[in-house]
């Protein structure tokens, strides 16, 4: 079935270098609209410098950024694009000595929003979304790190923007409050806008994410939405089983609709061709008299499907010649090429 | 298949470089620069300190004394002194007794440098740590993501450095005419100040040489990877500016005709050639402190 995805950010072969270090290579992805798309990686695997290139508070040496279709490096086209994101760095960047309203007013008039009343009015409704409306008229400067991320969260809402980057956002907050933002932000899209989540925290990525765009030295290693990713790693699906004898379950190798059979310590994963075997092989384990302790039918997070990319990088450049090289399972995210237009990202399609 | 397509409306060929200059987003930074400006104590109580005793103390200390003193040997000395001023300078001197006189000179002519070190400190301190000091507390960032344009950032801290400096001219300006008219106007025949040279001085001489000032500090500012080395770097500059703009203010003072218009002039052009040259300083790669150099 064809498809028409309008991307809100498109990044087609990017670079930028700061003193002949590369931080983003021939980078190439793009963030569907009204979808959350998470760049994940290692610090220093050139997320933040991506985040930068997409606003453009940042020129690129090479490639192209499109974002609502527009040049970010051009300077009416970069101020239209800004006017459109709300931003949360990594650090906060809150001006200590000026209250929390202060800094909200500060953005709303650079944001165009304007001053009076109302605006204040929005500010306020802004901060309370995040629960940082009782601290409004307290200086910054004696904030907590939770509340400055959340201040900071409030003033990249305020001014309604179209496309949300978010650097990092619960780095400093504790559970409850970053649970609250990973909530704020799934709502975000529900209301049409355009989520780009940088993390190195795969556990809230998970299930948050439409799309992921996993960095590596700056050069996005794989793109797509998380199931489709899974699926090429784990093409069929896995039970785990365990049993007072693990020995018992060897037997499992040969059974029919089992297309893969490791054993590891006490348990073991079983590849099958159909999920609905699972009763099957249940039945036919207990009339040979195995006893079970667990069946676990095994679904990959956002963290093995990571480590899994990760380990088969490390599999293909650790080996001596392409034809020694264990193949993995199945391909990782395809390399960014083929497109039908130079704009067009390596996007697994799937979601 | 599926076709992939970008939201929005590309940007159809090159466009111009420049977007129109928002005044609203400069002021806004100025005013934000300032009002942060006011909640640093640490700052402007040194600095008000600094306009007390060059507006008020020094020369109320001063010509309360002349005023007061007894010995006419030293008076006569003091007036002596005054022989070495140029005859246009001379010639303006109002006052019938030998103290009167001195007043007088000391009031229009010697004190001069006040109106030049005050604004030039104050400014150069507040210009030197505005922009290197959003990058050290990581607020230049908010900057660089907000679509206010580099230029209107630079304008706004250009205003927010240039205020306090001439916002204490202003105010020194008259607490020193009231003092000097205090002490000094009764030996003259009564309140002469401020004369027609200072008011030249103020209005058209000096704002040019606030502005060379921050145009070269702000440049400094927006280059240097610290507060520090930018006060460091500010002091360089600023420090033969003073001395320039010094013995510009006092041949204003004292020189005669159209003079000091024509050298009013001569600094506004050397200032507006050096702020729009200061104005491409100030990039957001800079702000991030990503920039060539940091």
């Amino acid at each position: 079935m064809t498809g028409i995805r309008p991307f809100t950010v498109l990044l087609d072969r990017v670079s930028r270098s700061f003193g002949g270090q590369p931080a983003v290579a021939e980078l190439s992805f793009g963030a569907p609209a009204g979808a959350i798309t998470a760049m994940l990686g290692p610090n220093g695997a050139g997320k933040t410098t991506a985040l930068r290139l997409i606003t453009g508070a940042l020129d690129p040496d090479g490639g192209a950024v499109r974002v609502f279709g527009l040049d970010p490096g051009r300077p009416a086209d970069g101020e239209a694009v800004r006017a459109r994101c709300g931003v949360v760095t990594a650090k906060p960047s809150l001006y200590d000595r000026l209250s929390g309203l202060d800094n909200l007013r500060y953005a709303a008039q650079l944001y165009g929003l304007g001053r009076g009343n109302d605006v204040d009015r929005r500010l306020r409704a802004a901060a309370a979304q995040f629960g940082i409306d009782e601290a409004l008229s307290q200086a910054v400067g004696g904030y907590s790190t939770g509340m400055k991320t959340r201040l900071a969260l409030a003033r990249a809402v305020a001014h309604d923007p179209e496309l949300l980057l978010l650097d990092e956002p619960t780095s400093g907050l504790d559970p409850e409050s970053a649970a609250a933002v990973l909530d704020l932000v799934r709502a975000m899209t529900s209301s049409g806008r355009t989520v780009l989540l940088c993390t190195h925290l795969l556990a809230e990525a998970d299930g948050l994410a439409d799309e992921v765009v996993v960095l590596e030295r700056g050069t996005a290693v794989a793109t797509g939405s998380p199931a489709v990713l899974a699926a090429g790693y784990w093409p069929h699906p896995q039970v785990r089983f365990v049993a007072e004898r693990p020995a018992d379950l060897d037997r499992l190798a040969t059974w029919p609709g089992v297309v893969g059979y490791q054993r590891e310590q006490d348990r073991s994963v079983v590849d099958l061709d159909d999920a609905g075997r699972v009763a099957d092989l249940v039945m036919g384990l207990s009339r040979d008299g195995v006893r079970l302790k667990a069946v676990e039918p095994h679904r990959p997070t956002l963290e093995d499907l990571y480590f899994a990319i990760q380990a088969s990088r490390r599999t293909a450049s650790s080996a001596p010649t392409p034809a020694q090289a264990p193949a993995p399972k199945s391909a990782p995210a395809r390399a960014p090429a083929g497109a039908e237009t130079p704009l067009d990202p390596p996007v697994e399609v799937g979601r | 298949m599926t076709a992939t397509t970008v939201e929005g409306t590309a940007s159809p060929g090159r466009q111009s470089h420049r977007t129109p200059l928002r005044w609203g987003r400069v002021l806004t930074v100025a005013r934000t620069d300032l009002r942060q400006l006011a909640q640093a104590r640490d700052f402007w109580m040194p600095m008000t300190f600094l306009g007390a005793l060059f507006y008020a103390i020094v020369p109320a200390v001063l010509l309360t004394t002349i005023g007061r003193i007894g010995s006419v040997e030293v008076i006569a000395r003091v007036s002596g002194a005054l022989e070495m001023l140029p005859e246009t300078a001379r010639s303006q001197i109002r006052g019938d007794s030998a103290a009167g006189q001195t007043g007088y000179a000391l009031a229009v002519f010697l004190f001069a440098p006040m109106a030049v070190i005050v604004p030039l400190t104050i400014s150069t301190a507040v210009g030197a740590a505005t922009l290197v000091g959003e990058r050290e507390r990581g607020t230049g960032e908010f900057l660089a993501h907000s679509p206010a344009a580099a230029r209107e950032i630079y304008l706004g801290k250009l205003i927010a450095s240039l205020v306090p400096g001439y916002g204490t001219v202003a105010i020194g300006f008259g607490v020193y005419s009231l003092i000097v008219n205090v002490t000094v106007g009764p030996e003259v025949g009564g309140w002469f100040f401020p004369t027609a040279q200072w008011w030249v001085m103020i209005l058209w001489v000096l704002p040019p040489f606030l502005a060379i000032c921050l145009s070269l500090v702000l440049r400094l500012s927006a280059r240097v990877s610290s507060t520090a080395a930018a006060q460091q770097a500010s002091g360089l500059v600023s420090l033969p500016l003073i001395g320039i703009a010094y013995s510009q203010a006092t041949g204003v003072l004292m020189g005669a005709g159209w003079l000091p218009l024509w050298m009013g002039a001569g600094a506004w052009a050397v200032a507006l050639i050096s702020l729009a040259r200061g104005m491409r300083a100030v990039t957001r790669s800079r702000l991030l402190g990503v920039g060539p150099g940091l």
